[in-house]
């Protein structure tokens, strides 16, 4: 059939199933936005700023498991959704991004609005086009489609001169992609799983170490099985928050900087690590020379980068998480001994009641970890939970009780503030049944906080619950712990009127001091069915803790919360 | 760890933007080029890159998985057995003893290639630590212009 360039990326997207794309207009992709204007197979969110329409379909894209959708214009367009390329980058999410690009005879010339996109974004994306030819366009976008979602996800962009969509063409969009260089694998290879179930079945301490990967790889109903079957104890890092279940006995806490005492002792002695998806981030690790010095290493991963990157492996397994734990699981089954792990269970529970994940709750001042405790009482497993960077977010993957992957959307390897709002409205979008609430800082939030205007037009309830302590608090600990309390540039004392900020953009704000005013915002916030603020005065002072102090060992955790109820 | 000198080919798609990949990969990530070479392969759609590269046991593991990670890699080679040759065109005055330089050239599998009323050029093409040497032997004649290829390796 023939139709133009813009004809062919309305087509393509419908072809591939997207039911809304998140984007922002300009010059060079006004070819495409006529299109889009034209039909109505799939919805388009207008956010107010390029990054949020990025985010957003990041969002939507963890909280489904689809791939996420957004576009964008050329030049300015493009630069401000580079730091969304990045964010899903660091943390392998299926995104399409869609950039408008001047017309091909004027690239290389400094055109109005023109940069190099595909120069600007190579380090920061799986893959990126520049498409040269009409020809070339759905060959490139169905493999665009195609790589972000395979092997280890990410974001794929499609930069698109303007002539190019605004040309007539054939348009044939391939049902299938060829592409001899580019084969993941999925299946691990036998033998060395094999070796692998051995080497557990012979271990005392075995311990699951649960990353990303196994949310990307949809695998955590095997994973919980492959605990329960060899009654292995796990811990997950902050990308993997729900994998195991808050309920389950098996789950000893979250790793790394800010986990649990008992998860990063488990790290510390266990005699056999069985990472499936995770990387061995320095957030997790600590000083590396330290890290879990008595443990053989079975390190399951889809990119074969990862495995040998940082920590010397023992059994690496080239393989999807999901493929190669179902495997596994079907050799263990009859092998494994869960008696033999009886004594291992028993030390890491010990842990637990030596230095549990507490705090110290207060009757003057809301303390930052009740106000997720209550989220979790009330809303618990209902709810898609967003969040920005910093201690809030921090503070929500200690104490949320996450019941099921894809329930935790965060920001883990690029750490980006003003992530969570437009996330939590693509979250809201792929789920409308579900309480979406964004945990956010009065910091972050400021960093998309335009995105108030597109929740309201769209009718997108999403809440913000903003634990407000003044401060860009997690930078304040650390010059409170390791910068003699010089408060550089981090007290936030002078604040908009939140309230009236939601409301001016047509959402709905609660001013909260108390757990009282809490509860009664969070249910009419539920009831009201409108883009909310809450905006909870907390302890200013409020430290996250545990804490491993950057470079230091993970056995030495900073533990006590000393200051008792001095608000 | 000790570093070592690794020469890796790399078969690429041969299309836009993968020479931008590769380097950028390599600055990106902190890594050393000693030398690249870049030509497509006969009757293909392919090109073969030449690396030259130093780097830890670690580091050498990385550079050859980050560059199969590549969407338009084929295949990464780390040689051990290898053919390696690399050339160098060097440009003397005319004053200079032509005689002698010959000589060394041929020594260093080359020859005069080029003459002018000023100056001559002479090439050799050898293993890249022997081209080393032969520019080393050369200095006393106070080159004006040495120009290397870089390294291409073929596996035995
Ligand atoms: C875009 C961006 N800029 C700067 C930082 C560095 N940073 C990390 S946490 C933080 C403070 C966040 O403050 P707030 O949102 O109020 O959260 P709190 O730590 O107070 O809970 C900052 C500035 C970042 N992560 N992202
Ligand atoms: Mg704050």
């Amino acid at each position: 059939m023939k139709m133009s360039g813009a004809q062919m990326v309305c087509e393509a997207i419908i072809a591939e199933g997207v039911k809304t794309v998140f984007g922002y207009p300009g010059g060079a992709i006004m070819n495409v936005y006529d299109e889009i204007y034209k039909q109505n197979a799939f919805r388009h969110i207008l956010t107010r700023h390029e990054q949020a329409a990025v985010h957003a379909a990041d969002g939507y894209a963890r909280a489904t498991g689809e791939v996420g959708v957004a576009m964008v214009t050329s030049g300015p367009g493009f630069t401000n959704a580079v730091t969304g390329l990045a964010t899903a980058y660091m943390d392998s999410i299926p995104l399409v991004v869609i950039s408008g690009q001047v017309p091909l005879s004027l690239i290389g010339t400094d055109g109005f609005q023109e940069i190099d996109a595909v120069g600007i974004s190579r380090p920061c994306t799986k893959h990126n086009y520049l498409v040269r030819s009409l020809e070339d366009l759905p060959r490139i976008l169905k493999e665009a489609f195609y790589i972000a979602r395979s092997g280890r996800p990410g974001p794929v962009l499609v930069d698109i001169p303007k002539d190019i969509t605004g040309e007539m063409g054939e348009f044939h969009y391939p049902n299938k992609v060829d592409l001899p260089t580019y084969k993941p694998r999925y299946k691990g290879n036998d033998r060395q799983i094999k070796k692998a179930v051995e080497a557990i079945v012979n271990a005392k301490k075995p311990l699951l170490y649960i990353g990303g990967g196994a949310v990307l790889s949809d695998a955590y109903e095997l994973i919980r099985e492959l605990a329960n079957v060899g009654q292995i104890p796990a811990v997950e890092t902050l990308m993997a928050r729900g994998v195991m279940g808050a309920e389950n006995p098996l789950f000893i806490g979250m790793l790394g900087m800010h986990g649990s005492y008992a998860a990063n002792m488990a790290m510390s002695e266990t005699d056999l690590i069985i990472s499936l998806g995770a990387r061995f981030d320095d957030r997790v690790t600590g000083k590396l020379s330290e890290f879990a010095r008595y443990a053989d290493i079975i390190h399951i991963d889809i990119d074969p980068a990862n495995i040998g990157k940082l920590v010397d492996v023992d059994y690496p397994i080239v393989g999807d998480v999901k493929t190669v734990v179902e495997k596994m699981l079907s050799m263990l089954r009859e092998k494994v001994d869960p008696d033999r792990y009886q004594v291992w269970r028993e030390i890491l529970a010990r842990y637990d009641e030596l230095h549990p994940l507490l705090y110290n709750d207060c009757d003057d001042v809301i303390k930052p970890q009740w106000v997720i405790e209550r989220i979790g009482e009330l809303v618990g497993e209902e709810a898609i939970i967003t969040s920005d960077v910093g201690q809030h977010q921090m503070w929500a993957a200690q104490f949320y009780p996450f019941d099921r992957p894809r329930q935790w959307i965060n920001s883990g390897g690029l750490g980006t503030m003003g992530f969570g709002f437009p996330a939590a409205l693509g979250a809201k979008m792929g789920h409308p049944e579900k309480t979406v609430i964004n945990i956010t800082g009065d910091g972050s939030i400021l960093m998309n906080v335009q995105e108030l205007v597109t929740a309201a037009e769209n009718e997108l309830p999403v809440i913000n619950v903003i634990l407000n302590n003044h401060f860009l608090g997690m930078v304040r600990q650390w010059q409170t712990f390791f910068y003699d309390k010089r408060y550089s540039e981090t007290d936030l004392s002078y604040q908009p009127n939140w309230k009236m900020l939601a409301e001016a953009c047509g959402g709905v704000g609660y001013d909260v001091t108390t757990k009282e005013e809490f509860d009664t915002a969070l249910k009419s916030a539920i009831e009201g069915g409108k883009v909310t603020f809450i905006n909870v005065a907390v302890d200013r002072f409020e430290n996250v803790l545990p804490m491993v102090p950057a470079g230091g060992a993970l056995y030495n955790m900073l533990l006590e919360h000393k200051d008792q109820c001095d608000g | 760890m000790d570093k070592v000198r690794r020469v890796i080919s790399v078969i690429v798609a041969n299309e836009a933007q993968v020479l931008a990949r590769v380097s950028g990969l390599f600055a990106g990530r902190g890594y050393n080029i000693d030398s690249l070479t870049v030509a497509p392969i006969p009757g293909s759609n392919f090109s073969h890159m030449t690396i030259v590269t130093r780097g830890n046991r670690r580091v050498i593991e990385q550079i050859v998985k980050q560059l199969h990670k590549l969407i338009p890699t084929y295949k990464v080679i780390e040689h051990e057995e290898m053919v390696e040759k690399e050339m160098v065109l060097i440009k003397f005055s005319i004053e200079s003893p032509i005689a002698e330089i010959q000589a060394l050239c041929q020594a260093y599998n080359g020859s005069i290639v080029n003459a002018g009323p000023d100056m001559f050029i002479a090439m050799a093409a050898d293993e890249a630590g022997r081209i080393a040497h032969f520019i080393e032997a050369v200095e006393r004649y106070h080159p004006m212009e040495i120009v290397r290829s870089g390294v291409v390796a073929m596996e035995r």
